[in-house]
């Protein structure tokens, strides 16, 4: 991971909902600092805000549930400032400065 | 009492229900002596005078209450007249839909395009139930409803058609008892069966819309295929814990390949989420209010996909503790590449109604866990032998100190009953604890290393159910859960975390949890 100063790092929101915050210490709203570069200083995307979530935000180890061959698990949408994530360019959307990235789980209960 | 008070009150309904039965038969009586008498004077020829002598003194020489019994008296042609002037909807129903029919969103034109509609309901649980009657209630002319269980007492909380006395009927049965006693004018079809794929075609194709109120992915598949195949909107809307989810799909209902139709359950969902992470009411619990808002808006967009044109596709999400509490997303249009909805569709009528697309297959199921050996599993009769006194694996004296017994089930369901002397470790802390738990190894895991605080205390308190049981190294552990899958998850993952002793210790589970022990062992433990 690279060093994160202040300067470099991007103030977002994200959220989980639809049981998904279960396997984020049950906490449904997060205020984070995301790194403004990736590994390979490139522009953060959604594809690396999931890498980072899954190692840092995350402390369940079902890594599964929320992730599988290295995307989204099936069943999640992606919501991008109260979009669907296709609209928007999937996992190379760009992350701006205070973005709202919503995960939600899909529910079959009825 | 309240049963006394039950049956007072349906004599006084029946005596009342029998005097309105003698009123319709006078009134039955009275109006086909008026059809004989009018009858009668069509066949003398009788036609009105032109100029009838009696007009002028009729119109201008007395008063108007008398004028009316002359006229009543004289001359039933008068009556015949303004009932032969026909109105779009029937007397009862101005009145009965008065209140939504004064609204411009509605209005005549919407009436009567709800009463020529019909809609299909997908299953009448959580959903179904409260969609069901507001569509009834609005006056839709049709509705079909389709399901294949009974109603049990679990249903109740949030399953408004049913009721106490219908337990054991079946769904659908149960649905059309409340539906007609509410809206007689509404034609019922009961579907008493459920849909799959060979079925699903013929069911569906003579309704204008459809409601999917089920509860499998499987099902949600099949309903949104069909719809695309039938050119069907479709209102799907799905319900957990204290969450739920509504989306209109195939709105407009433009044929596959057309990008300007709405998109489709697959379109969103290419595919289907893993089996072990779709969970249901049963296991997750359901709030009956939250379940029913999402039936309601259900009936709500019913309402507007028959009555007003079509919007840009959007998902509500509702979350009861969340603020603000819903939250409403744009959704994508038709994928170019769907399965079912673009150019290049493989689901076809063919091989649905051929039963070549597996559903159930495509969605895949959760196998009962069979993980253990039968030396490491021992029946709830055998366990209750054990707290008695003695122990069939070593014949020794036994009592409840001399075993641990560890229940998996989550702390809620755990507050709700338990074994005297159990202990709890909720399974979802089981399944967060990695199987590397020595401090130096927590140290060396590479995703640790940056973590703050939290961290540190969270992987401690990992540690800190299985350093508990690390105290008494000699004791056998049992552990139990609701039906005995958990159960045998964790017995695999103790082991793997060292807690045998390298054998030395038994660890093993309760086979069939505790819906066993209810059955076999205590018939009063609660069963919820």
């Amino acid at each position: 991971m690279s060093e994160t100063k202040d300067g470099d790092t991007i103030p977002i929101t994200v959220e989980f909902t639809g049981g998904l915050e279960m396997l984020f210490s049950n906490q449904r709203k997060h205020e984070l600092k995301l790194p403004a570069k990736d590994e390979s200083e490139e522009p953060a995307n959604i594809a690396f805000l999931v890498r980072y979530l899954c190692e840092n935000v995350m402390k369940d180890p079902r890594k599964d549930l929320f992730v599988l061959d290295d995307s989204v698990r099936p069943g999640i949408l992606v919501l991008i400032n109260d979009a669907d994530w296709e609209l928007e360019g999937e996992d190379m959307y760009e992350i701006q400065r205070r973005d709202n990235i919503l995960f939600v789980s899909t529910l079959h209960g009825g | 009492m309240s049963s006394t008070l039950i049956i007072d009150s349906l004599r006084k309904q029946i005596s009342s229900c029998e005097a309105q039965l003698k009123d319709l038969r006078r009134q039955l009586a009275e109006a086909e002596q008026l059809r004989r008498q009018k009858q009668e004077k069509e066949r003398l020829g009788e036609t009105t005078v032109a100029n009838d002598p009696l007009d002028h003194d009729m119109n201008y020489g007395i008063a108007d209450a008398f004028r009316s019994e002359v006229y009543a008296a004289l001359s039933p042609l008068a009556e015949e007249n303004v009932m032969r002037r026909s109105w779009p909807l029937e007397k009862a129903e101005y009145k009965r839909y008065g209140r939504q029919l004064i609204m411009p969103e509605i209005g005549l034109q919407g009436q009567l395009r709800l009463k020529n509609a019909s809609v299909l309901i997908v299953g009448v649980g959580g959903l179904g139930c409260p969609a069901a009657a507001y569509l009834a209630g609005a006056g839709v002319g049709k509705i079909g409803i389709i399901d294949g269980d009974v109603v049990e007492e679990s249903n109740l909380h949030r399953q408004i058609l049913h009721s106490t006395s219908r337990v054991g009927m079946s769904k659908v049965e149960s649905a059309m008892v409340f539906l007609s006693s509410l809206n007689p004018n509404v034609q019922l079809t009961p579907h008493p069966s459920r849909l799959t794929p060979e079925t699903a075609i013929p069911t569906m194709k003579d309704y204008d819309l459809v409601l999917d109120c089920t509860d499998t992915p499987a099902s949600r598949y099949l309903i949104s295929d069909t719809c695309i195949l039938l050119s069907k909107p479709l209102v799907s809307a799905s319900a957990l814990r204290i969450d739920g989810q509504l989306v209109v799909l195939n709105n407009p209902p433009l044929p596959p390949g057309d990008p300007k139709g709405g998109p489709c359950y697959r379109c969103v969902f290419p595919k289907p989420p893993p089996p072990e992470s779709v969970v249901s009411c049963g296991d997750g619990g359901i709030l009956g209010p939250v379940v029913g808002v999402m039936g309601v808006l259900q009936a709500l967009e019913a309402l507007k996909v028959l009555t007003r044109t079509p919007e840009p596709p959007s998902l509500t999400i509702f979350s009861a503790h969340a603020n603000p509490m819903f939250r409403t997303i744009r959704l994508r249009s038709r994928k170019p590449k769907c399965a079912a909805c673009s150019s290049s569709a493989t689901v076809t009528a063919e091989a649905l109604t051929s039963g070549s697309l597996d559903y159930v297959q495509f969605c895949g199921a959760v196998n009962p866990v069979e993980a253990l050996r039968p030396s490491e599993r021992i029946s709830a009769e055998n366990y209750a032998k054990v707290r008695m006194g003695v122990n069939p694996f070593t014949g020794s004296e036994n009592r409840r100190e001399g075993h641990v017994l560890v229940d998996v089930r989550e702390r809620v369901q755990f507050g709700i009953c338990k074994l005297e002397g159990s202990v709890n470790v909720p399974f979802s802390e089981v399944a967060r604890t990695p199987v590397t738990t020595t401090a130096a190894e927590v140290a060396q895991m590479p995703n640790r290393l940056d973590g703050d605080g939290d961290d540190r205390k969270e992987a401690n308190a990992k540690e800190s159910w299985v350093d508990e049981l690390r105290r008494n190294p000699d004791k056998p552990i049992f552990v139990v859960c609701r039906l005995g899958n958990d159960s045998q998850v964790t017995v695999q993952k103790m082991k793997q975390l060292g807690l045998d002793n390298g054998g030395k210790r038994w660890i093993g589970d309760i086979k069939g949890g505790l819906r066993a022990w209810r059955e076999s062992v205590d018939l009063e433990f609660p069963d919820y």
